[in-house]
């Protein structure tokens, strides 16, 4: 394998005065979809939100190396800039402050980031048309407020649509399928297969298997207390489907 | 009074040479009795309708107390230790040059983008800054002539319209309606004066920014427009950059006239110096506002952006008369530091089917408190009468403060009156998700807080809205930390 895209040693952190993540380790690298899995509370959140650099959780060990760089040390925006993306399990409402406006922004940004000229507004448009064919979303959402009023899967959709124009180097996907019917998971796994790519890596934080039943993953991972407790290939996924998570976290105790 | 005598002398020569008068002269002694109101009046050269007026005023307001407000907390004002009246302020006393200018003032104008040849103008710098827009506002005028508008000052107007400001002066805010309306009366130094003749639209926005001698108009501002029947105007008042002030009270009068289907739209952005972060100096902004729908269809629309000022204390309002007029009220008040802004509109229903809207949007940052105060009075005769209010408040930080008064009158039951109200913070998950798209903290919280406003924003004149949102970004600064 070569070089990481990312890699994770040890990694502690404390979150409201509670060890949450406990020595964990994982390295994903470049073209590769891995899949998060484990029982609620196993610390699957709080590890895409300890990537994405959220305030309020505290690493007491431990590394993160980012493509080369120690990403820890970097702000959130510079996190973000830098090609990390993170999609919400809940994405908040932004009243009044328009989807094409945030995107914008968030585009220029990661272009200003990288020495590029702000893009043109009417190739921007352009192609956020056409990935919003593609997440089939309505012409509407263009002129309404960031997740203003959206439903729970229209929420997920703008998630992956942000996902799409930004085209990040590292995305985290927590939970991305909860709260969508079949049809709306199939729109939005679309979504996430287009982007995968030989420069690109994917982190599904999920519960269920079904979402990987659309977008196959190269490596599962099982979540508990804080530390990966197992690792497989998609088949492992089947297995947590069939008999659970007491098995393997049982095991671990 | 010899001392009076010489400053008469002195106006009096001064006058021979028209209006615009350079006098090197300082002020009128502090103090206020019924010889200064005469005086005051005597410098201007006023006719004696308006002296007998301004004195009646004086009477009137000897006999009143300053009022007491529920969230206020104002030093008192010693109105005998103010001078009620200073010719054009010798320029003697201004910085001389931009280099004399506190940094940190000619950083806000960069951030403002305030034009290099008008930021000396506003920091009160003794140069010739002021020819440039003086151009600008005479051919504003040769446009406004030929369509018959009269915009000058109130005291030009009280020279050369007499007969028009005697019918209209007072008719909206009675020299008795409150303290600082009454004090105005007895004592307003200039002001502006709008009258556009029936059927005449506008040709452009108004604006005191363009008015020759507008900026040393005083803390006794008075303003009157008139709007003849089915004439429109849109008047903006103010402007986005802090001007230099050394007057602390502030206590201006605005009346709007509207006979039938005439509109009027008033914009304010004011940005008066606040106060430090402990909340010495900064001015305090006590100004009546009132416009009447006196005819048919009108409609008066107030919107406002209100950054400045220590206290803030108005509540632009709407009398609506004519049938089926309609009245309108948008506002964005912000409160940090030591601000108090207490501010909100009255909407008086007298006639039938009238209608009205407020829309108020309160940001408490640092130790701000804001306040919303409305009345919506719905008399007997104004059958089918509609009134929606929404007032929303969004909160950064946990040391400031928002209130929310609305009181409502309903004495017809016919009537119509909805209210909605809403409290938020900026939550850490929206600052999280925005810096997550690599936006920086800073850019995060003046989209939020612009979102926020945006249903205001939306009334402003077109170039103004884009001020009033670098001005709220730029008051706002470092309040979420």
């Amino acid at each position: 394998m070569s070089a990481p895209i990312l890699s994770i040693r040890d990694l502690r952190a404390r979150v409201g005065g509670r060890d949450v993540l406990d020595g964990l380790s994982l390295d994903v690298g470049a073209g590769e979809v891995h899949a998060i899995m484990g029982p609620n509370g196993s610390g699957k959140s709080t590890l895409a939100y300890v990537l994405a650099g959220r305030p309020g959780y505290e690493i007491t060990a431990g590394s993160v190396t980012y493509r080369g760089e120690d990403l820890l040390k970097l702000e959130p925006e510079e996190r973000a800039r830098a090609g990390l993306f993170l999609g919400f399990q809940y994405p908040v409402e932004i009243p009044g402050v328009n989807n094409v406006y945030l995107l914008k922004a968030a585009l220029n940004a990661a272009r200003k980031h990288q020495g590029l000229p702000e893009v043109d507004a009417f190739e921007f448009l352009a192609v956020v048309r056409e990935k919003m064919k593609l997440m089939q979303m309505d012409e509407a959402f263009l002129s309404r407020g960031v997740n203003e009023g959206f439903s729970g899967g229209e929420k997920k959709r703008n998630e992956i649509l942000q996902m799409l124009v930004l085209e990040p180097t590292l995305a985290l996907l927590d939970e991305t399928d909860s709260g969508l019917d079949i049809d709306a998971l199939k729109v939005v796994s679309r979504g996430v297969n287009t982007l995968r790519a030989p420069q690109r890596a994917i982190v599904l934080v999920t519960h269920y298997q079904r979402l990987l039943e659309h977008i196959v993953p190269d490596r599962v991972h099982v979540l508990a207390r804080g530390r990966i407790v197992r690792s497989g290939d998609r088949d492992l996924a089947l297995e947590l489907e069939r008999r659970g998570y007491d098995w393997i976290t049982g095991a671990a105790a | 009074m010899t001392e009076t005598a010489d400053i008469e002398k002195l106006v009096g020569r001064a006058y021979q040479h028209g209006f615009v008068t350079d006098i090197e002269s300082d002020s009128l002694p502090p103090g206020l009795d019924e010889d200064v109101v005469r005086a005051i009046s005597r410098i201007k050269g006023e006719p004696s309708f308006l002296t007998e007026w301004r004195l009646r005023a004086f009477r009137h307001w000897q006999a009143m107390k300053q009022p007491q407000w529920a969230h206020l907390r104002a030093h008192p004002v010693d109105y005998q230790a103010i001078s009620y009246y200073s010719a054009p302020k010798s320029k003697a006393d201004g910085p001389k040059s931009l280099d004399e200018v506190d940094p940190k003032l000619l950083a806000t104008y960069e951030k403002l983008g305030v034009p290099l040849h008008e930021r000396a103008r506003l920091a009160g710098v003794a140069v010739d800054a002021v020819f440039d827009s003086v151009s600008v506002a005479t051919t504003f005028k040769d446009r406004l002539e030929k369509a018959g508008v009269i915009f000058c000052s109130f005291s030009e107007a009280v020279r050369k319209h007499p007969a028009l400001v005697e019918r209209y002066l007072g008719t909206v805010v009675p020299y008795q309606d409150n303290f600082y309306a009454c004090l105005n009366s007895a004592v307003f130094s200039d002001g502006s004066f709008v009258y556009i003749p029936p059927g005449v639209r506008c040709p452009m926005e108004l604006s005191t920014y363009f008015r020759i001698n507008a900026t040393n108009t005083g803390q006794f501002e008075r303003t009157l427009i008139v709007a003849a029947p089915g004439s429109h105007v849109s008047y903006l008042e103010g402007c986005t950059a802090p001007m230099r002030d050394e007057n602390q009270l502030h206590a201006a009068v605005v009346e709007l006239v509207a006979e039938d289907d005439a509109q009027i739209k008033y914009s304010t952005v004011q940005n008066w110096y606040p106060g430090d972060e402990n909340g010495i100096g900064g001015i305090y902004n006590f100004v009546t506002k009132r416009g009447e729908c006196r005819g048919r269809n009108s409609k008066i629309s107030w919107t406002q952006v209100e950054t400045g000022s220590a206290i803030t204390w108005k509540y632009p309002s709407c009398v609506l008369r004519g049938e089926g007029s309609v009245g309108e009220f948008y506002s964005v008040a912000t409160a940090t530091n030591l601000q108090q802004a207490d501010t909100g509109t009255k909407m008086i229903h007298v006639g039938a089917n009238t209608r009205s809207t407020i829309v108020s949007k309160g940001i408490s940052a640092g130790r701000g408190q804001n306040a919303y105060r409305g009345l919506v009075k719905i008399l007997p005769s104004a059958h089918g009468a509609r009134n929606f209010t929404q007032c929303d408040s969004l909160l950064m930080g946990s040391r400031c403060g928002a209130h929310t008064f609305p009181y409502v009158e309903v004495k017809n039951p016919t009537a119509t009156v909805e209210h909605e109200a809403s409290t938020s913070k900026i939550s850490e998950d929206q600052l999280f998700y925005c810096m997550q798209r690599g936006i920086s903290e800073e850019d995060a919280i003046n989209m939020i807080v612009s979102g926020f406003c945006k249903s205001v924003f939306k009334e402003l004149p077109m170039e103004f809205a884009v001020e009033a949102q670098n001005l709220l970004a730029v008051s706002l600064e470092g309040s979420v930390g």
